[in-house]
């Protein structure tokens, strides 16, 4: 038996995927990370370029690979909640209630009515948060600072929040199978009221200095179409492909958590500013996102109900019944599923995340072809990847 | 609870601030009594010395004040940058470091100055050396027809203009002998791209400057000062003022090539760092790097100078006159410079072109044409 | 040709528009709050969305355990998913005094080690709800770096163990079973 080969191990050109000798005259290689200031983490991207044109680009992924799915077999399902956090760790509300949801769904459990309201709320506004820093350090992929610090400015709003409910301020642990780790404090809602009611000016405001500034369109609004065939070809979800103009929400399509309560809309990439599926498209579509999970909030905090204990469905021990689950969810980056085989015993047999943002740099390689390296930047940042969730 | 942050520190530090704020209050009382200043020690000069030697001290002396004015200038201009850029994202800036971080500058400068000198393997040591010094070199000498007052000038040559036009693009040899001795394939990006940048938008800048030498019929920069003077308020003969808004517009065309050309975003593409690193700096460090800083705050200067010379007024300004005058009148533009850098997302670098050829270009020749129009009909 | 006119006023109005936002930006109150404050020391980081002392309520960040409470139950080193506690117990004699936890619940175990590698912790609390004393709690104390890693190393245990008796030569007979 021979051991796996490591990364270390390769030859030098082996790393490549693009070789010396095939290059033509006027072509050279250049490696854009893992240490760039823009590659969104640890992303290596591979370009081959003719001067200020990208002739082929190929991404590297596997520098921040932690093992998640094997780990996930060897810890129990309560454990498992801390490191799907770490998954998407901008976006640990939605990972972790996507787990929880298919732990509950293998274990056939239905939660109250107050645990899907205050899961609703949570994930709006990791949603909301999300969008945030997705749009924030877009605009600063493009070269645009101030929009960046006015994003995080709400954002940090948002992550009181967060720390106001569940004592932590990134990776949350809070939605358990079963129930929610905490209940909400008095006057959550109406702080969460007050954000809102805030927040809203912001979005406009972001519109007017960075969605429509003309360098913005110019430079976003005709680069990294991709037509609706192909976004469907490579499986994107998430506002990657509602960019593209294809209405697909999994909040709307399989309803989860009561969703099919609210009423809101999804809206889709209109090409307003050149052809559809562009970056700007994606751009907008969080933009509006933001818009529509605020209508969300509004209505959950109507609709909470007031009663409920939060762990009143939370097993004792965790320990499904032998067989398989998937479950999925809008998490803020497309659609995160979890598949999960059990066989019976207290730790799952297979756990296996089925994450947005891999997908949706699969498409990488397609629609950078020909673009010019600051486009790369700038299509890396409409994709809005995470690493974490990529290498997983 | 916690860590504090030592009070005798802070103490120090605010103690330190005073004379550092005293400086900045004494320098703008010094470039009130400029004009006296100078009489005063050309008096002393030709008292003492040969006429030929009184010359040559004196130009020594200009030279010598020049240099320390903008050796020292970017201390306040980054401190000023940094607060200006914090306001305007709802944060504080440096606060620490003097009061109101004002020693933020002196702390980074020095950190520059004892850092490692650091040159890569297989950089090409001689030009990598010399690169920093030919970009300071560029900015530095363009400065010595910059007029400060009625014959306050270390050199008042006829054809200043021409001058500025040839010694700006001076530093573009420096940037991208930078990306090229850095043996590094983003640094020969910047590089690449700095010098097709600054040899496109010379042209525009060239054209601007030329509507305004129409307009006067001197390359002198301190006879285009001299034909903006009088009028209303010392501020009606200003050229922006002048041929019914064709001047407005020169104005604005001639600000968005020096923008350009001081490669300030929108126009930070050499340098783009989301893109490039740092662009032409990607390799350097410590004090080179410090000199390439120094170049882009004392070229922003430059440029704003020059554009105040040509369509506001110079030193000539409105109510008083004076080297004090110019000096607000340039941090005003570089303030809207500043402002703008934090506004503005960047352009690609083929959009740039489009921009200066297609747009900038054509404008310049309309105010060039319309300028000389204006001034054969004796308007 | 018109597009090439539009382009411009494009181009005008949406910078003036952004200049605007930025400018009143610039003489907007800020929102950050320095670190540690030279005037008010005591003063801690204010959410402006959160009220006034609200926000550190439940507050996950340094572990602390209440060694009198403990009654050596293992059960938060069993769930926690990093493995970042490590306790090891041994029976108190009969003949000792009885000693109970806050709650009343009586102590049979010495507890000789209760480590906590604080830099393995990835506070996700979920040692906190097993415990049956309540003992071991999340504090909202974050400011605790160190300069050497080997710090982190909390040691909680303050009952030494006692020590071995003399070997004796029966032990070889028992044979130790493998994994």
């Amino acid at each position: 038996m021979s051991t796996p080969r490591q990364y270390k191990d390769l030859e030098p050109d082996e790393a490549y995927a693009f070789k010396l000798e095939d290059l033509e005259e006027d072509e050279m290689i250049l490696n854009m990370g893992p240490q760039h200031p823009s590659t969104h983490g640890v992303l290596r991207i591979e370009l081959k370029t003719d001067g200020e044109i990208v002739k082929d680009a190929q991404p590297h992924i596997g520098y921040l690979h932690r093992n998640f799915e094997k780990h996930a077999e060897n810890i129990d399902y309560q454990g498992i909640i801390p490191f799907t956090d770490r998954l998407d760790y901008v976006g640990s509300m939605g990972n972790s209630l996507s787990f929880a949801f298919a732990g509950e769904k293998l274990m056939g459990i239905e939660v109250n009515e107050r645990v899907q309201s205050i899961r609703v709320l949570t994930a709006e506004l990791q949603r909301i948060a999300s969008h945030l820093l997705a749009l924030g350090t877009y605009g600063l992929d493009i070269g645009a600072f101030t929009p960046f610090l006015h994003a995080f400015r709400e954002r940090e709003k948002v992550l009181d929040l967060f720390e106001w409910l569940c004592g932590a301020r990134l990776l949350y642990n809070f939605n358990w199978i079963g129930g929610v780790s905490h209940d909400l404090p008095d006057q959550w809602t109406d702080r969460v009221k007050v954000f809102l009611d805030q927040f809203e000016p912001v979005i406009d405001e972001l519109h007017n200095l960075l969605s429509y500034n003309k360098i913005f369109t110019k430079r976003t609004a005709s680069i990294g179409i991709i037509p609706p065939e192909l976004a469907i070809g490579y499986a994107l979800t998430g506002p990657n492909l509602r960019g593209s103009g294809i209405k697909w929400d999994t909040r709307k399509e399989d309803p989860y958590c009561g969703y099919e309560k609210y009423a809101f809309d999804v809206p889709v990439g209109q090409g307003r500013f050149g052809p559809i599926g562009s970056c700007w498209d994606r751009y907008y579509v969080r933009v509006e996102e933001m818009r529509q999970s605020v209508r969300i909030l509004r209505q959950a905090i109507e609709k909470l109900p007031p009663e409920g204990d939060v762990h009143e469905t939370v097993p004792k021990r965790v320990k499904p019944k032998p067989g398989e689950v998937y479950a999925r969810t809008e998490a803020p980056r497309g659609e995160l599923g979890f598949y999960i085989v059990s066989d019976g015993g207290l730790i799952p047999m297979r756990v296996k995340a089925r994450s947005p943002c891999f997908v949706a740099m699969s498409i990488f390689r397609e629609i950078a072809k020909g673009e010019m390296i600051a486009d790369m930047v700038a299509i890396i940042g409409s994709l809005d990847i995470v690493v974490g969730e990529i290498d997983r | 609870m916690g860590l504090q942050r030592p009070a005798l520190e802070a103490k120090i530090s605010n103690l330190l601030s005073i004379p550092v704020v005293a400086g900045a209050a004494g320098a703008l009382v010094v470039f009130a009594l400029l004009p006296q200043i100078a009489e005063l020690i050309r008096e002393q000069l030709s008292a003492n010395l040969s006429p030929t030697m009184a010359k040559l001290a004196a130009t020594a002396i200009g030279v010598g004040a020049v240099v320390f004015l903008i050796t020292q200038l970017p201390i306040f201009l980054i401190w000023w940058e940094r607060k200006i850029a914090a306001h305007i994202q709802d944060r504080l800036g440096p606060m620490r470091v003097g009061w109101h971080g004002v020693l933020q500058s002196f702390a980074d400068g020095m950190k520059l100055l004892f850092k490692e000198d650091i040159i890569a393997d297989g950089a090409d040591r001689f030009l990598f050396k010399l690169a920093p010094f030919l970009v300071v070199m560029g900015v530095f000498s363009a400065f010595a027809v910059l007029p400060w007052a009625d014959g306050l000038v270390i050199s008042d040559l006829n054809i200043g203009v021409l001058y500025v036009i040839a010694i700006t693009s001076f530093g573009a040899i420096g940037i991208l002998m930078a990306g090229w001795a850095s043996n590094n394939k983003y640094a020969l990006y910047g590089g690449m791209r700095s010098a097709a940048q600054m040899v496109s938008y010379e042209i525009p800048t060239a054209i601007i400057i030329l509507s305004v030498v129409v307009q006067v019929g001197s390359l002198n920069l301190q006879d285009i000062i001299a034909a903006q003077q009088g009028g209303f308020g010392d501020f009606q003969n200003w050229f922006i003022f002048r041929a019914w808004g064709l001047n407005v517009i020169g104005f604005v065309s001639f600000f968005i090539c020096g923008l350009a050309e001081t490669n300030r975003n929108p126009f930070d593409i050499p340098e783009a760092e989301s893109e490039l690193v740092a662009g032409y700096h990607t390799e350097y460090s410590g004090m080179r790097f410090a000199l390439f800083f120094l170049a882009e705050y004392g070229a922003m200067f430059f440029v704003a100078g020059v554009a105040v010379v040509l369509f506001l007024g110079g030193w000539s300004g409105p109510v008083f006159s004076g080297p004090l005058v110019f000096f607000l009148k340039i941090l005003a533009i570089v303030f809207v410079q500043m402002w703008i850098r934090w506004t503005l997302p960047r352009l690609r670098v083929d959009q740039m072109m489009a921009l200066c050829w297609k747009y900038l270009i054509p404008i310049a020749f309309v105010v060039l044409m319309g300028a000389a129009v204006l001034q054969v009909s004796g308007g | 040709m018109k597009e090439y006119f539009l382009d411009f006023w494009d181009a005008v109005s949406s910078t003036a528009t952004g200049m605007a936002i930025t400018l009143r930006h610039l003489f907007m109150k800020n929102e950050t709050q320095q670190y540690l404050s030279d005037e008010k020391p005591e003063t801690r980081w204010n959410s402006v969305i959160v009220p006034e002392g609200l926000l550190q309520d439940r507050s996950r960040m340094r572990l602390y355990v209440k060694m009198e409470d403990c009654i050596g139950c293992l059960q938060c080193e069993k769930v926690c998913p990093v493995d970042c506690i490590t306790i090891s117990t041994e029976k108190r004699q009969k003949t000792e005094l009885p000693i109970f936890a806050a709650n009343g619940q009586g102590i049979k175990q010495r507890v000789v080690q209760f480590d906590i590698d604080m830099s393995l912790c990835c506070y996700c609390n979920l040692c906190v709800y097993p415990c049956p004393t309540d003992c071991i709690v999340m504090t909202p104390e974050y400011e605790f770096a160190e300069r050497d890693k080997t710090n982190f190393l909390y040691r909680f245990a303050k009952d030494k163990a006692t020590p071995p008796e003399p070997p004796e030569e029966k032990k070889e007979a028992e044979p130790v079973a493998a994994g």
